[in-house]
């Protein structure tokens, strides 16, 4: 058995002049591939829900939508594979010094990651291109698949993430990681559960909500719907409206594990520059002179939120030497932006429940309808800020309080070329997306022979 | 065997299958560029389409999984290959971009004039992908790769003869794998002429790339002489010599139109190719790197190898169904679907189902309390399952679709 020799160099020093332009292009392509995810972890669900309604009612409708969805599956899929494609490679062509040096313990997670995708790509073949020849059952069952790998495909990322957010199951010598033992590193983690289960619920609400909202402008518009667009409407934002009031709870648990293990990032995200007993929460405002400004403070409600005791001691930046400290006002800003969002989301979640209990409908007001609608880009936003908090928050470090992002860089010139190049291919990937999903959106769906052709409307009085 | 080898069997086999599989769907974009205007490039086009279509994301994962096993078991070989490649990545990169992004356009097109612009860019993707893909391999193949952060030429490491040459044989290996494909699929779709006409273009596809292969040795023999040493000797020999028999035999099988073995035999053409590299090379992996000295630490070797067979175990079959399917002509056009036979009535639910509705409201306010004021692990682990629970307990008591079934108000 051959242990490896430990004794090569690990990469050398990096002098890289563009580290900024190398996070951007880095956060670029996340902001390109966490919607499409939430569309992988959740449509799958969702498309088969829908199918098995067509087979326990035989309703044409439900077939009808699930094949639509189904469609955009297919778009959404392709452009998911190839984004996710990208962030693989940017884990070498950015961070080179990162995968070197730690490659061998978080690792494996892409590495069992990659069955899941075959898993997904697989099945997924099968589901799209056999509606017309498996059997029904045999059919829906090939969803099942596709929707558990979505699951264990965002686990094993998301064991990636919280390792780099708290990192264990190694030793460093000589700048180089002994002693690996990747299934402590991977699942060995408290903070694998809270983020894991944040963010696949959110998988579940951005789908749900930008789901929903499509139709919702679609019944804003026109003014009237049939039972189609209610099935549209009704199934993503049911799911989303639970998910929402789940989110908050999830939101706390993660924010108290942040609590007791990286201080210094909570500081950033409260903007908390002196270590403080008995914490006040400040709302909105803007952090400058090592204050919050111009926000609500409400008395003791950070020790209260953080420790579950109003007289806490919470730490503060101050901790830590000036080159230590993320930046504040964006890790701040996004994480009050995640909370504000994510605090109407679920009220509004609420509001539809506490309607369909005592109403027994769909709520059809205009102004839920809007906010259904606005619910879609808020999710997003809600998301895409998560990540920001997260990410910004431990910077300045790649692996929190080992490794710099600035020592995972790539030595490469010229990166703003890469950089120009991505944003400009972005920008083609993202206008063709809606270009294509505004032409499935209209193409008339073949209609089965007995409900005859006719629009969605005609076909649905049964 | 030494157990730091392993993985690495891993990857080459991996990069057998992304050059044989992947690769030919990139050839397969390659004809549709070249098919001609006018309603037969149509057909050629539409044909190409459909071959790939169910199967190119579960191909495409090949190279995934070459790149996380890669990282994961020879972390400083990944790192210092893709910062030094890191243009010729990044242009494959774009390639696979562009690639991903017309397939899905494709969906969305109603004309033919419409289809026909998007594959043109498909087409141009598959042509610079292998291409940028063959250079990084020639780079590595004639040891211009140095351990470090981009410490190998940023240039002539992938523009040089070898590189130049290796990434030609990858265009035309995946174009006459494409053309074997097509054909043997024409021919089972009874498409006598499509069938033709693939024939043909695999002839000329397979004669160019076996040019292009003897003219890659003589560029080898003077440009990278320690890899040509390896290519003529020992095991590196003994695969060029199966890859010349599995050619001329290829050759031979799509002559006489027996195009279902030709497609594997042209696959083990390629793939001897592929496997000759490595035996020529091994056991360098860089420049100045060992396989041995770039292996990951035993845990990571050992946990890698698990992991790969026990991936395998679902990989394979899952693999198999899908071939199956989609080469028993199973797998076809998306849209229509036969009427399923269903007996269950409609429903026509209006009242919530309360007991559902408590058991989640329950559900929740248990997971809530568990999950913020119980600070022990298990009572978090809990609290979070009977929030999972309330979900799937709520989806269940508002039944959206009674919801859809309700009348405007
Ligand atoms: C739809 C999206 C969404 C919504 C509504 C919320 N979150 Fe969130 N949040 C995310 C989506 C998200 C995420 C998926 O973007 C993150 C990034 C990392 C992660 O695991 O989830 C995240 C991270 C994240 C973090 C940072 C963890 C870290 O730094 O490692 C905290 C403290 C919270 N969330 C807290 C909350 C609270 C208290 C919410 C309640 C209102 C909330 N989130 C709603
Ligand atoms: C595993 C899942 C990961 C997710 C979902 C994730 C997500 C994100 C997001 C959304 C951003 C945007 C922050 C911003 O706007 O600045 C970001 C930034 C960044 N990520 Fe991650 N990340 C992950 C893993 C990684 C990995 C593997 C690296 C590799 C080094 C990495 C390094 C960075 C860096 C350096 C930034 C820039 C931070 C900044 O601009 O301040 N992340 N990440
Ligand atoms: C927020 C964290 C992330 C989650 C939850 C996530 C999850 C997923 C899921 C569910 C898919 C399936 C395809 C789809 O649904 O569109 C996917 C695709 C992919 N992701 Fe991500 N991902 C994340 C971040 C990353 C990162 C950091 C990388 C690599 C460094 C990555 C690499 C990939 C790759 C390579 C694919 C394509 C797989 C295929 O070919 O099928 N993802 N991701």
């Amino acid at each position: 058995m051959g242990l490896s020799a430990a004794t090569v160099i690990s990469l050398a020093p990096t002098h890289q002049h563009y580290l900024l332009e190398a996070r951007q292009m880095q956060a670029l392509s996340f902001m390109v591939h966490i919607p499409l995810v939430c569309f992988g972890v959740a449509f799958p669900a969702m498309v088969v829900y829908t199918e098995w309604l067509y087979l326990r009612t035989g309703r044409e409708v439900y077939r009808r939508l699930a094949q639509r969805w189904t469609k955009v599956m297919v778009a959404l899929f392709a452009v998911g594979v190839i984004t996710g494609t990208i962030l693989s490679f940017e884990m070498g062509l950015l961070w080179p010094n990162f995968t070197a040096t730690f490659g061998s313990v978080f690792g494996l997670g892409f590495a069992i990651e990659g069955f899941s995708f075959f898993t997904e790509a697989i099945f997924l073949g099968i589901y799209i291109y056999g509606w017309n020849r498996l059997s029904p059952r045999a059919h829906l069952l090939s969803a099942i698949p596709v929707v558990l790998a979505g699951f264990t495909g965002s686990m094993m990322v998301i064991a990636v993430n919280s390792w780099m957010n708290h990192p264990s199951g190694f030793r460093l010598h000589n700048g180089r990681a002994v002693d690996v033992h990747p299934l402590t590193a991977l699942f060995g983690n408290s903070y694998l559960w809270p983020e894991l289960l944040h963010m696949y619920v959110a998988g579940y609400i951005v789908a749900g909500f930008l789901v929903a909202a499509a139709y919702g402008v679609g019944r804003l518009r026109r003014g009237t719907w049939g039972r189609y667009e209610r099935a549209a409407f009704a199934i993503p934002l049911t799911i989303a409206a639970i998910a929402s009031p789940v989110q908050v709870v999830l939101g706390d648990w993660i924010a108290r594990e942040v609590a007791t293990t990286q201080p210094v990032k909570l500081a950033a995200m409260e903007g908390l520059y002196r270590t403080t007993r008995g914490a006040d929460e400040h709302l909105l405002g803007w952090y400058t002179d090592r204050q919050v400004k111009y926000g609500i403070a409400i008395p003791r409600l950070l020790s209260l939120l953080a420790f579950h005791d109003p007289n806490a001691t919470v730490k503060g930046l101050e901790t830590v030497p000036a080159r230590d400290r993320p930046p504040v006002n964006i890790t701040r800003l996004s994480f009050q932006a995640m909370v504000g969002i994510g605090t109407l989301m679920a009220l509004l979640g609420a509001y539809f429940l506490w309607f369909r209990w005592r109403r027994g409908r769909l709520p059809e007001s205009r102004w839920f309808l809007a906010a259904v609608v606005a619910c879609g880009p808020l999710s997003y936003i809600a998301l895409v800020a998560g990540w920001i908090t997260t990410e910004v928050g431990r910077q300045p470090w790649v692996v929190y309080n080992v490794m710099r992002t600035a020592q995972a860089v790539t030595n490469v010139p010229e990166l703003p070329i890469g950089y120009g190049t991505l944003i400009v291919v972005y920008a083609g990937v993202g206008l063709s997306t809606l270009w294509v999903l505004r032409r499935l959106a209209r193409a008339p769906m073949q209609s089965p022979p007995e409900a005859g052709a006719g629009t969605t409307r005609a076909a649905e009085a049964t | 065997m030494h157990l730091y080898v392993v993985p690495l069997l891993f990857v080459m086999a991996g990069l057998v299958f992304y050059t044989v599989l992947g690769g030919a769907d990139f050839g397969a974009g390659i004809w549709q560029l070249i098919s001609g205007r006018g309603e037969a490039g149509d057909r050629v086009r539409q044909h190409a389409h459909e071959s790939m279509a169910p199967v190119w994301e579960a191909n495409h994962v090949w190279l995934i999984f070459v790149l996380t096993v890669t990282w994961t078991a020879y972390p400083t070989a990944f790192g210092s290959i893709a910062s030094t490649l890191s243009i010729p990545l990044f242009i494959a990169a774009v390639g696979i971009i562009l690639r991903g992004a017309t397939y899905a356009l494709r969906s969305g097109a109603s004309t033919a004039a419409e289809a026909r612009r998007i594959d043109t860019g498909f087409a141009i993707s598959s042509l610079i992908t292998p291409f940028a893909l063959g250079t990084c391999i020639g780079a590595l193949a004639s040891r211009r790769v140095p351990v470090g952060n981009a410490a190998g030429a940023l240039f002539s490491s992938w523009l040089n003869p070898t590189s130049i040459v290796i990434g030609v044989i990858a265009v035309l290996s995946s174009t006459y794998l494409a053309a074997v494909y097509l054909a043997a699929d024409a021919a089972r779709h009874e498409d006598a002429e499509l069938a033709r006409g693939f024939r043909v273009r695999a002839l000329i596809a397979g004669a160019l790339a076996g040019a292009a292969a003897a003219v890659g040795l003589l560029v080898i023999h003077s440009d990278a002489p320690a890899l040509f040493s390896g290519l003529t000797s020992g095991g590196g020999l003994a695969a060029l010599i199966v890859s010349f028999a599995a050619g001329l035999a290829a050759l031979a099988l799509v002559l006489t139109e027996s195009f279902e073995p030709a497609r594997y035999v042209a696959a083990l053409t390629v793939a001897a190719v592929v496997a000759g590299w490595g035996l020529a090379q091994q056991p360098i992996l860089l420049r100045n790197l060992t396989i041995r000295q770039a292996a990951a630490p035993y845990d990571t070797l050992v946990l890698v190898v698990v992991a790969v067979v026990a991936g395998g175990v679902i990989l394979f079959p899952s693999l198999a169904l899908l071939f199956r399917l989609f080469l028993g002509g199973r797998l076809g056009e998306t849209a229509g679907g036969t009427a399923a036979q269903t007996n269950a009535s409609p429903t026509d639910r209006r009242t919530p189902r309360p007991t559902l509705a408590r058991a989640a409201l329950a559900a929740f306010v248990a997971g809530l309390i568990l999950v913020v004021f119980i600070d022990v692990e298990w009572g978090q682990v809990l609290g979070a399952l009977l929030l999972v629970a309330c979900v799937i307990l709520g989806f269940v008591a508002v039944d959206p679709p009674s919801l859809a079934e309700r009348e405007d108000a």
